[in-house]
């Protein structure tokens, strides 16, 4: 189970790379592996204002549909294009190549709400099927 | 997800040491994956896959008048197969309705053997031994046999070696009576990918040994165990029904476009004089295979609109072979033609699709 150090997680699976005022949203190696071979994914035009706790976009694999979660809220101030055209990169490089969207927070004390990898670690391990 | 209350293949345990990914299919537990669904897949299209059908139901059917009875409960025409040859068909309710569809084996006028789908089993039984008559007499195999699917263009090369039986000689839709791995086999040449391959029914005792063999002798050939996932996305590539999906008791054969196994002229059966009617009515609506040309898959369940009314998709997945999401769908007969424009409700957007020219991979079994 790869589950970087330094990044926050939500109960969605989710992660968040903090840099300065902005962070950086993907799906965890988790998240991908339970979907299995992503083969579609959509998100946000840069622009959109999420919320935290709501929905920003999707993924869908071959098997099923799932939404995906804004950590915190803000205004997305870029978008991953690339995926569209290649959804496979969620399951080789989930938090590399696969970032989805960069969000510049509007309240730094929804941070405080993420897990950070011990906590997620622990989280993914007692929702373990 | 727990999988204490469903049943087990015995199988189960090489599943889950292949790192097979189980989950519950009408109430057995299965492998959904193991390696990834498009890998098992391109591994079907282009060597040979191996899958654990064990769940698949059999009924056995056998008497004098065996023939003759089994041949007024389904649509197809046992007369139409010689013995070792078998048939895809359905089975009706009288007003039309399927209650499943079925491969039926013929190994003599007085003895048939019939592959069911796992979810149908009790039901099928049932339905059969109940409509059967003097003459015959059905009986339950279910318990008796675990069913391995080899599949892919170097299935026949895979299980040579493990079998005297010349597989040369067996064509597409036809089966013998052997051994695999020194194990009772029938050895079918059928299945439900649109490769080239094999179903082997054997005792559930014998699963495991055969299941590796196939394994070991594949091994050169790229041969991949292969999960539910995959299955899925070979069937609907061939435009293969799916029941619970496609059709089911609220579908009738003719929209689902299995016409081609209802027999009108070989005598009475059940259901006949409703698809009689249906048919000089006119079918209103009809099953289609489509492309999402839009951004999106869809999904069973999922609203169609087309310029003469409504339907819904039966069945939807990315297609591994062409990259792209295909489907099938109940769309009004008018707009059912390769071409025709739908517009599919995917979670409130309206996504553009075409009707596709059917199966959506031309490909023929070598």
């Amino acid at each position: 189970m790869s589950i970087p150090a330094e990044l926050k997680y939500t109960k969605d699976h989710e992660w968040a790379r903090v840099s300065g005022d902005t962070i950086t949203v993907g799906i965890t190696f988790h998240a991908q592996d339970q979907l299995g071979d992503v083969v579609f994914v959509e998100l946000p035009k840069a622009g959109t204002v999420v919320r935290k706790g709501a929905t920003f976009g999707v993924v869908e694999s071959t098997k099923a549909v799932s939404d995906l979660y804004a950590p915190v809220s803000g205004k997305v101030i870029e978008v991953n294009e690339a995926l569209a055209d290649a959804p496979e990169q969620i399951n080789k490089d989930p938090y590399g190549a696969a970032w989805m969207i960069k969000v510049e927070f509007s309240d730094a004390g929804e941070l405080s709400s993420l897990m950070d990898a011990a906590a997620y670690q622990e989280y993914v391990s007692s929702s373990a099927p | 997800m727990s999988l204490d209350s469903v049943r087990k293949t015995p199988l189960y345990d090489a599943h889950a040491a292949l790192g097979g990914r189980l989950v519950e299919f009408a109430g057995w537990a299965l492998p959904v994956q193991y390696e990834g669904v498009i890998a098992e897949h391109k591994a079907v299209r282009e060597r040979a896959g191996l899958f654990d059908v064990s769940h698949m139901g059999e009924v056995e059917v056998k008497g004098p008048q065996a023939l003759d009875a089994l041949n007024r409960v389904i649509t197809n025409d046992l007369n139409r197969i010689v013995d070792g040859q078998a048939l895809y068909t359905c089975m009706c309710l009288p007003n039309g309705g399927i209650v499943d569809d079925l491969v039926v084996y013929r190994f003599s006028r007085e003895h048939f053997f019939i592959c069911v789908n796992a979810s149908n089993r009790d039901k099928d039984f049932k339905h059969i031994a109940g409509n059967l008559g003097p003459g015959a007499q059905a009986v339950d195999r279910g318990d008796d046999y675990a069913q391995l699917a080899l599949q892919g263009p170097r299935a026949a090369e895979i299980l040579q070696p493990l079998t005297d039986t010349p597989l040369k000689p067996i064509g597409s839709y036809h089966f013998a009576a052997g051994k695999v791995a020194d194990r009772n086999a029938i050895i079918s040449r059928t299945g439900y990918t649109g490769e080239d391959g094999f179903e082997l029914y054997i005792a559930p005792g014998d699963a495991e040994a055969v299941w590796n063999a196939l394994l070991e002798s594949g091994k050169p050939h790229g041969l991949a165990p292969c999960g539910l996932g995959c299955r899925d996305s070979l069937r609907l590539e061939m435009k293969y029904a799916l029941y619970g999906n496609d059709i089911d008791e609220s579908t009738n054969p003719l929209e689902a476009g299995l016409g081609w196994v209802v027999k009108f002229n070989k005598g009475d059966f059940i259901g006949r004089s409703a698809l009689q009617a249906i048919k000089s009515a006119g079918i209103p609506r009809r099953l289609a295979g489509f492309e999402v040309t839009g951004r999106g898959i869809a999904r069973h369940g999922y609203a169609i609109r087309s310029a003469h009314g409504t339907g819904v998709v039966t069945s939807g997945t990315h297609s591994p072979s062409l990259n792209i999401p295909i489907g099938m769908g109940y769309v009004p007969a008018a707009d059912a033609s390769p071409g025709t424009a739908l517009w599919i409700d995917v979670r409130g957007k309206e996504v553009e699709a075409r009707v596709a020219d059917t199966p959506f991979l031309k490909r023929k079994p070598a």
